[in-house]
């Protein structure tokens, strides 16, 4: 075998004294880590094939397991950075583009974490909301320029449909294919429970989850997979994805290993097949052309859901914005540079795309100022973090956010970010059934529920410092907003001021 | 009366459930003594075939063989329904061992045997039932 010049990245500390040799690692590990010999009774591990998923440490009974950096290193160079000359041998051994898996990790700003929020103090009241009503519903769709009405006094203008939230915060796409069977019943469960909704992706939607339609947000994208009348008609509202902030401007790729017999009905391709969406839209060139998908869509399903756009946040996004703002589209969602994927480009996913707190704040101003705002919902995903994420977006303008990461994260994902290898030892993004069957959909639906309750709380408990009881009153309002450590530039373009003035 | 019961769907096989048991029933509150470097000898066990794994333990029958069986008097159904066994009065001859329709019945160096018990000793909720990761074991009441 030829030299393979690729180190560890992990190492795996087992405490002999603590080991009780229950091989419960050995048995959950599905890249092979770990391994027992009978002659000498001792637990062995190959740490090249450890991608720190954490499956092995959550489950041994002892906590004899730790999986550290390994720090076997290659002399320091601040060019050429270990991980950088790693890639190069990687590729160098395979000749093939380097994947990665779910948001970009490399240490970009992020704005969230720079933006501080008022809280009221002596001159207005702050609002206890265990005492107080608050309101954290949002209505997502074109809301009308001016209500009228007619003699009575009752409002005669017709809303064009919505989608009711309970909270500002809904699942993002994510297709089954690319999660799992499990993984999706836990997000429509908690989805029809907490009263959002979550997203089918591009995937279809499998049979047993038409039940959740109330609470399914239907995605058709770039290669039209399992889309037909029944499925349009069944979600809450429809969305069309022209890009995903992981990977701008590039489709997405279904190993045809992913595609068994449930995956292959739903998206409805021969079993075994890739699953390839083109990266364009080979009918969409122009506003003109998406307000011609939109519009198929709106006819099919009788005018009676709101059609979603979803694009990548990217260097022009208020010009797009105002432009899918005019195409009859109802919300636009944008997807910021660290949104998740089950699989793309390394390249692609770490160095395309804007943050998605500047492609919110540049387009809900530009949408202001052109007097379209009211149009369109803006939907904003791309890392939501928290609930003080969420705060800070709706205070820059957003209706609602999308969360997908922070999701799979309470469903048990570690972050290994190794989806693309389809060996999920959390049962979430893989297709094997016995890795599938890790993830109970009843605990999975639990632990989002308990996680949004949780954010819901902390909403409620930040609105209410500030003296506002509801979203509505919330929304754009950036006075609530300071910067901190951040340019003249960055801050005229949150237009926030800076902490202090 | 409140039984284990256990959902193959999610059993995966990581057999914990018979670590859990053998450790609750040690008496000994640290699990690295009671286990380390020695034979487990579970009240659970796991079924594994390829694909298909399931715990299987004591049954805690209506009208139980083992009873039937047991030619010292030491198993018995106590008020509750649970099906005890006294380890005074076990000669360790191992009919019940034979007569379980389940294998749920198993023995140790001290040639008594052991049996589940439903953790009744060790504060009501199972072992391993309290240590599954996967909510594959459950304790509850099920109608007949």
């Amino acid at each position: 075998m030829p030299i393979n010049y690729i180190l560890p990245e992990f190492e795996v500390e087992r405490n002999d004294y603590r080991c009780i040799r229950c091989r419960v690692c050995e048995r959950q590990c599905a890249n092979g880590v770990h391994s027992y010999d009978p002659d000498g009774d001792i637990m062995l591990s190959d740490e090249t094939k450890c991608v720190d998923c954490q499956r092995c440490v959550c489950l041994c009974p002892t906590h004899a397991l730790k999986i550290k950096k390994n720090d076997a290193a290659l002399r320091t160079n601040a060019n050429w950075k270990q991980n950088t000359i790693l890639e190069i041998y990687k590729q160098a051994n395979t000749g093939g583009v380097l994947l990665s898996s779910m948001g970009n990790p490399e240490p970009f700003p992020v704005y969230w974490d720079k933006i501080l929020i008022n809280a009221s103090q002596v001159t207005n009241p702050s609002i206890d909301p265990l005492r107080e009503p608050m309101e954290t519903r949002v209505f997502l769709g074109k809301k009308p320029h001016e209500i009228t009405r007619d003699e009575n006094g009752n409002i005669n203008t017709e809303l064009p449909p919505q989608v009711e939230l309970q909270i500002p915060v809904m699942f993002s796409a994510m297709s089954y294919g690319s999660i799992s069977y499990n993984a999706h019943k836990s997000l429509a469960t908690a989805a029809e429970e907490l009263g959002i909704c979550y997203n089918t992706g591009e995937g279809g939607l499998h049979e047993d989850f038409y039940q959740y339609g109330k609470n399914t947000i239907v995605q058709v994208a770039s290669g039209r997979f399992g889309v037909y009348k029944d499925y349009l008609e069944a979600g809450a509202a429809i969305e069309i994805k022209m890009g995903q902030g992981a990977k701008p401007g590039i489709g997405g790729h279904l190993p045809g290993t992913k595609v068994g017999a449930d995956v292959s009905k739903t998206r409805m391709i021969p079993e075994g097949s890739d699953a390839i969406s083109p990266a364009p839209h080979h009918d969409i060139y122009s506003i003109e052309d998406l307000r011609q998908l939109v519009f198929s869509l709106k006819e099919a399903t009788d005018y009676k859901k709101p059609v979603i756009v979803k694009v990548a946040a990217v260097h022009n996004i208020a010009a797009i914005a105002s432009g899918i703002a005019r195409s009859g589209a109802d919300i636009i969602a944008i997807d910021g540079f660290r949104g998740g994927t089950g699989a793309a480009p390394t390249r692609i996913r770490d160095n395309v795309g804007i943050p998605i707190e500047l492609a919110l704040a540049a387009v809900d101003k530009r949408l202001r100022d052109e007097g379209i705002r009211q149009n369109v919902s803006l939907v904003v995903g791309g890392s939501v973090r928290s609930a003080s994420d969420v705060i800070k977006a709706i205070a820059l303008g957003a209706d609602a956010c999308y969360i997908a990461t922070s999701a799979l994260l309470a469903l048990g994902c570690h972050l290994c970010r190794t989806c693309q290898s389809g060996k999920c030892n959390w049962g979430i993004a893989t297709q094997d059934p016995e890795l599938v069957k890790r993830l109970n959909p009843e605990t999975g639906k639990e632990r989002l529920v308990n996680l949004l309750t949780a954010w819901k709380h902390e909403i409620k408990e930040m609105m209410g410092l500030m003296g506002i009881n509801s979203i509505e009153a919330l929304r754009g309002n950036r006075l609530m907003l300071r910067g901190v450590g951040l340019n003249e530039k960055e801050l005229e373009i949150l237009g926030i001021s800076h902490a202090g003035e | 009366m409140k039984r284990v019961y256990v959902n193959e769907e999610w059993c995966l096989g990581c057999h914990l459930c018979e670590y859990n048991c053998a450790f609750s029933n040690s008496g000994i509150k640290d699990m690295v003594k009671a286990l380390k470097g020695k034979k487990i000898t579970p009240r659970i066990h796991v079924e594994d075939d390829g694909k298909i794994h399931y715990a299987v333990s004591c049954r805690h029958c209506e009208d139980p063989l083992c009873i039937k069986g047991c030619i010292s008097g030491a198993l018995s159904k106590d008020e509750n329904g649970v099906v005890a066994i006294d380890h005074d009065k076990c000669v360790g001859c191992l009919t019940c061992m034979l007569l379980c329709p389940y294998g749920s019945i198993t023995t140790d160096e001290n040639e008594t045997v052991l049996k589940c018990e439903l953790c009744m000793q060790n504060g009501g909720i199972p072992a391993c039932v309290q240590g599954c990761p996967n909510r594959a074991i459950v304790f509850e009441e099920v109608e007949e």
